[in-house]
């Protein structure tokens, strides 16, 4: 006969304790780690969260190639791309401080609470260490928050309104790409040279924080030359048609149209402003001129040969000839067949800024990656000599203003540069007015 | 005056979109007695049968330029459409350059086939079921079209432009009278507006005039007893439904030039369109052309600057407003007849 040793107040002293144990908070039973989702084992995840459906969805898989591509990279596959140019050498094609770099992906829809749900479960579930991604500035504020609330960092992807390392920058966050400021401040300049600083302009302008900060910074900047804003009108971000927007601005004794629109919206407006003639029209004994602020590669291909000629500004483009530049597409264009667009571009080199500073820092706690990245300087990486500002986590860097070519050469051969802004041209203090009513507040670990 | 002028010309264009996509849904909803949710993602198809017949005029081949390079150094592959090389470049680059016209042809049997398909293969099932049934059958039929047009063509939108002759605009403030650039209106919306003007009265003069015409307005009064006579209604009403796919996608392949086509383009007219035909009143095809100017028209007005400053946010609330205000005025809409959708 056998005898058990089990005993009524043994298997509920038991059961209590292990009850206790899984009722109890995340919370206290990660107080383990030092900080969010500490590695543990011999890979750390990264989690990347772009517009995988949606209207941006072509932009989201061209960031997710990009993403795919550093990890190949930086686990020492490849040709290596980028770590090959990059001023800083800690990378060694190891994975990051010795962790094979996994990935997860999310889809953010271009929709801020679903990209938050997304962002939420690739930290809580799949225990990402840091978040990247975007398309939409609305959508990189809202998950740069929760990344904050969350303690793992943000680097965020495409995202141009001044507000993201402005009123919502947060310590958690970190911006590669240029802002509207820059945009205004490189293409004023440039417009003066082709159009003169008597013009009138009629302002388009999304109506979400974008729009309004890229209207706000292309106004002030081409004010300051002299030019007149006639008149500014937002349209919804949900409209399909400007005709009726457009139809106007001819009779309002405007010269130039500022379309203060991206992606779909951009499209659709050029489209149907150049339906409208405007830019075979004389007013005030001119040429009528359009302008778009900021260009994307991908975008332009679809508003076809009704950019051609048109100014507008852009974070990097393929055909540039520096040494990071030239790697980066040799290296994307042979495994993709197709060049990187300017989204792939700085979701590509984010990526290799995090793993860098985890790897200067050594370790991923996301304060010391904080304290690593800020004031950081480096180059290589296809932008030329780069300043990660401490003061609101923002890079400066040269800015590229563009037009539409007139004859291209391929479908991918849409813009050409026509001028390289020196960064000094477009940096502003930390305490300008347009960026004003933020704090960065302090790093959280989380955990 | 010219301001006003302007945005009643406005209106009449995206007004004929609205009023060829609610004119197919009233002949749908009229005479098989389904609300089609899928209707909007035939008129994206529509206006994918013009990307795609663009597409075929441009396919070609390909020669090795060694004086140029590509993007990765190679010697540049450069694409000469076959259209040209057989009809040499100038008869060719016309055809190519009248691609969205002659997709017209195109697309007319690609969406009777399409709308048969449909009608045959799924709606059928759903005669009989009530309509929140339909309403959800088709709605996931039109994510599924156009999640599979996503996959094949991409999500950015694809230029598809009109004729060079009919690029540029109109100066009609000119022609009555008013400053230069007071009034102008692109040649191709004009175009569209005819067209779509057109279309509408080739079907009321279809079911006006013709025999097939009379037996369907006969069914779509009392269907029991057109049956009883010995009409095969139902194989009627199956062609009908093709009827409409292909007026849906004609305002597709012409819309095409207008605006960039993408594959969400349905989603965005559909629920517009619902509004438009129910503002109308469900099952009148006169007040679903009817409601279809007159919102397009209202919308345009919503969108001046003028009345912008007074009432913010009013260009995207106002068919929804004037929808609240005739429903509550005229329950049945403004042609609506007694007992359609009443039970």
């Amino acid at each position: 006969m056998s005898k058990s040793n089990f005993t009524r107040r043994g298997v509920l002293k038991t059961s209590a304790v292990a009850g206790a144990g899984l009722a109890m908070p995340t919370f206290f039973t990660s107080m383990a780690n030092a900080y969010t989702n500490e590695p543990s084992g011999d890979t750390v995840t990264l989690g990347f969260n772009v517009p995988q459906s949606g209207p941006y969805a072509d932009e989201g898989a061209d960031e997710l190639r990009a993403y795919q591509l550093a990890v190949k990279h930086l686990n020492g596959e490849g040709d290596g791309g980028m770590l090959n140019t990059f001023s800083s050498k800690e990378l060694q094609g190891n994975g990051i401080l010795g962790k094979k770099v996994a990935f997860v992906t999310g889809d953010t829809q271009t929709k801020s609470d679903a990209a938050r749900a997304s962002a939420k479960s690739m930290i809580e579930k799949d225990g990402a260490i840091m978040i990247t991604g975007g398309s939409s500035s609305g959508v990189a504020i809202a998950v740069q928050g929760l990344c904050q609330e969350a303690g793992v960092i943000f680097m965020a992807g495409l995202t141009h309104s001044n507000d993201t390392t402005g009123k919502d920058k947060k310590a958690n966050g970190f911006r590669h790409f240029f802002n509207a400021y820059m945009s205004g401040a490189a293409l004023a300049p440039v417009l003066e040279k082709m159009y003169g600083s008597d013009r009138k302009a009629y302002h388009l302008t999304a109506d979400y924080t974008w729009g309004w900060t890229q209207e706000e910074s292309i106004k002030a900047a081409t004010e300051a030359l002299g030019w007149e804003t006639v008149n500014a009108v937002k349209t919804p971000l949900a409209a399909t048609d400007f005709s009726s927007y457009i139809a106007p601005v001819l009779n309002s004794g405007a010269d130039v149209l500022v379309l203060n629109h991206y992606g779909g919206n951009m499209v659709n407006s050029l489209t149907n402003a150049v339906q409208f003639g405007l830019r075979d029209k004389q007013v005030n004994g001119k040429n009528f001129e359009i302008v778009v602020p900021l260009y994307s590669r991908l975008m332009a291909q679809g508003a076809g040969e009704n950019v051609k000629g048109i100014f507008g500004s852009t974070n990097w483009h393929w055909s540039l000839t520096d040494e990071g530049s030239k790697t980066f597409t040799q290296s994307f264009g042979k495994e993709y067949g197709r060049p990187p667009s300017q989204a792939a571009q700085t979701c590509y080199v984010q990526t290799l800024l995090y793993a860098d500073a985890a790897t200067r820092a050594g370790t991923f706690n996301p304060c010391g990656i904080a304290e690593a990245l800020e004031g950081f300087e480096f180059d290589g990486l296809g932008n030329g000599p780069t300043l990660y500002r401490a003061d609101d986590h923002q890079c400066f860097k040269d800015v590229l203003v563009v037009r539409g070519k007139e004859n291209p050469e391929s479908e991918f051969d849409l813009l050409e540069v026509v001028e390289v802004t020196p960064a000094a041209q477009v940096t502003y203090p930390p305490d300008h007015p347009m960026f004003a009513g933020g704090a960065l507040g302090d790093c959280n670990p989380g955990a | 005056m010219d301001a006003i002028l302007l945005q009643v010309l406005n209106g009449l264009d995206k007004g004929s979109a609205y009023a060829l996509i609610a004119l197919g849904l009233t002949l749908i909803f009229g005479t098989l007695g389904v609300v089609n949710f899928a209707h909007g993602a035939l008129f994206m198809i529509g206006a994918f049968c013009a990307v795609t017949f663009q597409k075929l005029l441009t396919l070609s081949y390909i020669t090795i330029d060694e004086t140029r390079t590509d993007f990765l150094g190679n010697p540049l592959e450069v694409k000469s459409p076959y259209v040209e090389g057989w009809f040499g470049p100038e008869t060719g680059g016309a055809i190519i350059d009248w691609a969205v016209p002659l997709a017209i042809l195109f697309s007319i049997p690609v969406m009777v086939a399409f709308g048969f398909v449909m009608e045959r293969g799924l709606i059928k099932h759903f005669y009989k079921r009530p309509h929140a049934d339909q309403i959800l059958v088709t709605f996931g039929l039109a994510i599924v079209l156009q999640e599979i047009v996503k996959y094949f063509f991409g999500a950015n939108p694809i230029p598809t432009p009109a004729p060079d002759a009919f690029r540029g605009s109109l100066d009609f403030g000119v022609l009555l009278g008013f400053d230069p650039n007071a009034i102008i209106y692109p040649y191709w919306r004009l175009i569209y507006f005819l067209f779509a003007s057109f279309i509408i009265g080739a079907v009321f003069a279809f079911l006006q005039f013709t025999t097939f015409g009379m037996v369907v307005r006969a069914g779509m009064a009392d269907r029991e007893t057109v049956g009883l006579l010995g009409i095969n209604i139902d194989k009627r009403f199956t062609l009908m439904f093709g009827l409409a796919a292909a007026v849906a996608g004609l305002a597709g392949v012409m819309y095409a030039p207008i605006n960039s086509p993408n594959y969400h383009m349905g989603m965005d007219f559909l629920v517009l369109s619902f509004v438009v035909v129910v503002v109308g009143g469900m099952g009148s095809l006169p007040g679903a052309v009817a409601a279809g100017f007159l919102l397009g028209i209202l919308e345009s007005f919503a969108s001046m600057n003028e009345i912008k400053s007074i009432l913010p946010g009013i260009d995207q609330i106002i068919i929804y407003l004037v929808a609240i205000v005739i429903l509550l005025t005229r329950p049945r809409g403004l042609l609506g007849r007694k007992g359609v959708m009443e039970e």
